[in-house]
């Protein structure tokens, strides 16, 4: 039994605002929230990347010369908070996955389109919150990860309000991923099957399981650790009895899914954006969906690859070697079936095509360096230096936003109607690509020769790589220019796209451009083969 | 497609790039401990694997990207090739055994470092007047609870690092220590955590509130070395640095014994 027509739908065409107003509003429309998630999700992008920016001038020289050494902290546990909690998360899950589930499972909108709106609305005013404490008594200083006793120690204002605002955000995405699990399973058409529902959808169910499995912890966690801070428990709190490292695997058996929160989704995405502008159908579709279950189960028993330095009993260190290495056998398999997917097409070479590729480059880099940081001898050299701030770039910017870039290039002629320029695309490409790769592949050698990580001085013989390093964030910041300059001209003359440009297959694209509120006109298209490309009997139909 | 030569000769020389490069390039500091040259033996091969595979999948890549690229006016699909289960199988089961001989490799170089004998079995153990002491990462010896010849006691706190030497009854700023000897420190800290980390040696170890922690190692080369914090534990935490000066025996005990208090 599945709802075709949602009833909020109907009030939906009649009480919702038209034009620009209605992205400020509480909308129940799926296609609404998910630009809302997208744009919100982009300007807190552009306040971290500011901070970022911030850092490497820092790092530009040897000494803490250019704020004060405190504000550093906050301004390094704001960067963090920001881009995990504001931008990466709420936009690769949020933004896509709003507007791409529903059509995709043949649905008019989510399985609780109220749940959604209320989802989102979570996000701005925790982030703002978060922003603001700064201006308070200064924000939180002890990191993203929030160790105590450093965090029960530093300024408690900033401390608080950075928990209540992760909690809020927690929330947040608590109820989306319990949306998208119902969305999946429940609303789907009853003639659509699982296994021929686009890959996205498997990333997203993937990844759902694992926020409502994991944020739970998180949340409890850090409710003990405001307790310990505001109410003078001891619950982490040696000095009262208490025992950080019960925090650090508590926060890890979250904070280490979060990876897999950030990276399934872009997996999901890459696989939807190959097919398309390869011309050929998605390879190896079984193995695809068993290996994200199978990172989804590995990925929980992970955690403790955190903490090797922090007096773990040898039989875990073990453990979690062997669990984390073996991670990169089911990721592996996503990788040569992507490029199974490229040989032997007919690849069109646009921006979004080229952010992929960046994406694969740069994710296999991070995938190797992250199995040697997985190896116990290897990370106890390592742990906690600019070797792993490079290696976790790799997967988090070089991985999962250059996937959030490829996606917007593919789908912003659906959503708008219009074409994005494809030299300012390719531009937006060669500029992050190089400056991404000029800012982080030093660091390497920077952690492996003695520099640690969240430091404002270093030793002077470091100076000319992080300059180095500093050079690429400031191509990385100009990088956003041509991107934001190719928004903007192509939303107000850009080419018109038509409703599907890319002759693609997958759902979304068998409707207009943008599409109307309740996704297609009169009844949904039944698509049981999204990626059938060269298939004769298709390509009659998909030429018309 | 590719001819099956070509194919051998780009596949040799992929190797023989990431060979040359592993053995040739170093990107690590020197050797000073009886670790290092332990730890930089697993990261060359880690390194060589790492190299064949990103060099391979970024060729294949690449040449993907030349070799399958759409041409003006180009109309049509690429083949409806939807998987190759030999393949699958094929690309499944080559990085798990390379995964699994890299993890039984990484165990073999942990267990070579100490890490899997002696003391660390008991992850804390009693110690002296049922003090509990937790045991640190790295090498240790095969005897006596893994307690080496000479017993440093470190303070840990915001933002420095203090030495004390029980046996001469001083506090030191510098950690001095005698060559190729086994020394074990006693690590505690008095505020939050911090972590104890000699690039030179390849060792790190977090000093964590309430949790006394053992960490033995062997320096195998006279000079001097940072000790560096490398856990966030406050505003000063760059800044949050020590030497520690390795010297031969009869040195180190010149130095000893000027520090030391006269009446012990």
């Amino acid at each position: 039994m599945t709802i075709l027509i949602n009833p909020d739908n109907q009030e939906k065409e009649s009480l919702q605002p038209k034009g620009l107003i209605r992205y400020f509003s509480f909308s129940l429309d799926h296609k609404v929230i998910g630009i809302q998630y997208l744009v919100c999700g982009f300007l807190f992008y552009l306040i971290g990347g500011t901070l970022a920016s911030a850092i490497r001038i820092e790092l530009a020289s040897p000494m803490s010369d250019f704020m004060p050494r405190d504000v550093y902290n906050q301004v390094l546990t704001l960067h963090g908070t920001i881009m995990i909690f504001l931008w990466i998360v709420p936009v690769v899950n949020g933004a896509f996955g709003n507007y791409l589930i529903p059509f995709y499972v043949g649905a008019r909108d989510m399985a609780f389109p109220r749940l959604n709106a209320v989802a989102f609305w979570l996000i701005p005013p925790s982030g703002l919150m978060l922003i603001t404490s700064y201006f308070i008594d200064g924000a939180a200083q002890a990191g993203w990860t929030a160790y105590p006793p450093l965090s029960i120690t530093t300024p408690a204002s900033g401390q608080i309000i950075w928990i209540l605002s992760v909690l809020l955000l927690g929330g947040s995405s608590i109820f989306g991923g319990i949306n998208f699990i119902a969305t999946i399973l429940k609303l789907r058409r009853p003639d659509l099957k699982l296994m021929q529902l686009p890959m996205y959808c498997w990333a997203m169910l993937g990844t759902s399981i694992l926020i409502v499995l994991s944020t739970p912890v998180l949340a409890g966690t850090l409710i003990l650790l405001s307790f310990d801070i505001v109410a003078n428990t001891g619950f982490f709190n040696p000095v009262l009895g208490g025992n950080v490292v019960v925090y650090q695997h508590l926060f890890w058996f979250y904070s280490h899914p979060a990876v897999y929160i950030m990276v399934l989704p872009a997996f999901g995405l890459v696989s939807e954006i190959l097919p398309v502008h390869c011309r050929k159908p998605l390879f190896g579709y079984t193995t695809m969906v068993f290996s994200i279950m199978g990172i989804v189960v590995l990925g929980l028993v992970v955690w403790a690859h955190h903490m090797f330095t922090s007096g773990t009993p040898p039989w875990m260190r073990l453990f979690f070697t062997i669990a984390t290495a073996f991670i990169a056998v089911p990721t592996g398999i996503k990788f040569f079936n992507w490029v199974a997917t490229m040989w032997g097409g007919k690849i069109s070479i646009n921006s979004a095509i080229l952010f992929s590729c960046g994406f694969i480059l740069n994710f296999v880099f991070g995938g190797i360096t992250g199995v040697a940081l997985a190896q116990v001898p290897f990370d106890i050299h390592v742990h906690d230096t600019y070797f792993v701030v490079a290696h976790f770039h790799y997967i988090v910017y070089g991985g999962s936003v250059f996937v959030i870039f490829s996606s917007i290039y593919h789908w912003f002629p659906k959503v708008t109607g219009k074409l994005l320029n494809e030299r300012l695309g390719i531009l937006h490409f060669a500029i992050t690509f190089i400056g991404f790769n000029l800012c982080f592949a030093p660091q390497h050698w920077l952690g492996l020769n003695g520099m640690p990580r969240r430091v404002a001085e270093y030793d002077p013989q470091f100076q000319l790589i992080n300059q180095v390093s500093s050079l690429g964030a400031l191509l990385m910041a100009i990088s956003t220019i041509p991107f934001l300059i190719n928004i903007i001209l192509s939303l107000k003359g850009g080419k018109d796209a038509g409703d599907n440009p890319w002759n693609a297959l997958t759902p979304e694209w068998l409707t207009t451009s943008p599409p109307p509120v309740e996704n297609w006109q009169g009844e949904a298209p039944l698509v049981k083969e999204p990626y059938g490309y060269g298939k004769p009997i298709l390509l009659e139909t998909k030429n018309t | 497609m590719l001819n099956k030569n070509y194919l051998i000769i780009i596949i040799s020389a992929i190797f023989g790039i990431s060979f040359w490069i592993g053995i040739n390039v170093n990107l690590l500091p020197a050797e000073a401990s009886i670790n290092a040259p332990i730890y930089d033996e697993l990261f060359k091969i880690l390194f060589i694997i790492g190299l064949i595979l990103f060099i391979g999948m970024s060729l294949i890549v690449i040449y993907s990207l030349f070799k399958f690229r759409r041409t003006n006016g180009q109309k049509g699909d690429g083949i409806a090739l939807e998987g190759n289960l030999k393949l699958e199988i094929i690309w499944t089961v080559i990085p798990s055994i390379i995964v699994l001989i890299v993890g039984l490799y990484s165990y073999n170089i942990y267990d070579r470092m100490g890490g899997m004998n002696g003391l660390n079995n008991n992850h804390e153990m009693m110690h002296n007047n049922g003090e509990k002491i937790w045991a640190g990462i790295s090498q240790n010896s095969n005897n006596e609870n893994g307690i080496g010849n000479l017993n440093i006691e470190v303070s840990a706190m915001q933002f420095a690092f203090l030495f004390n030497y029980p046996n001469g009854q001083f506090i030191s700023g510098e950690l001095h220590v005698p060559v190729n000897e086994k020394i074990s420190i006693k690590m505690e800290s008095k505020d939050v955590i911090h972590a104890f980390w000699v690039p030179e040696f390849r060792i790190k170890q977090d000093i964590i509130p309430g949790q006394p922690t053992i960490l033995n190692f062997t320096p195998t080369k006279v000079g001097k070395y940072p000790i560096i914090c490398a856990e966030l534990c406050g505003p000063y935490h760059g800044g949050m640095r020590a030497s520690i000066i390795v010297e031969e025996p009869s040195d180190y005990q010149n130095w000893f014994n000027q520090n030391k208090k006269t009446n012990v």
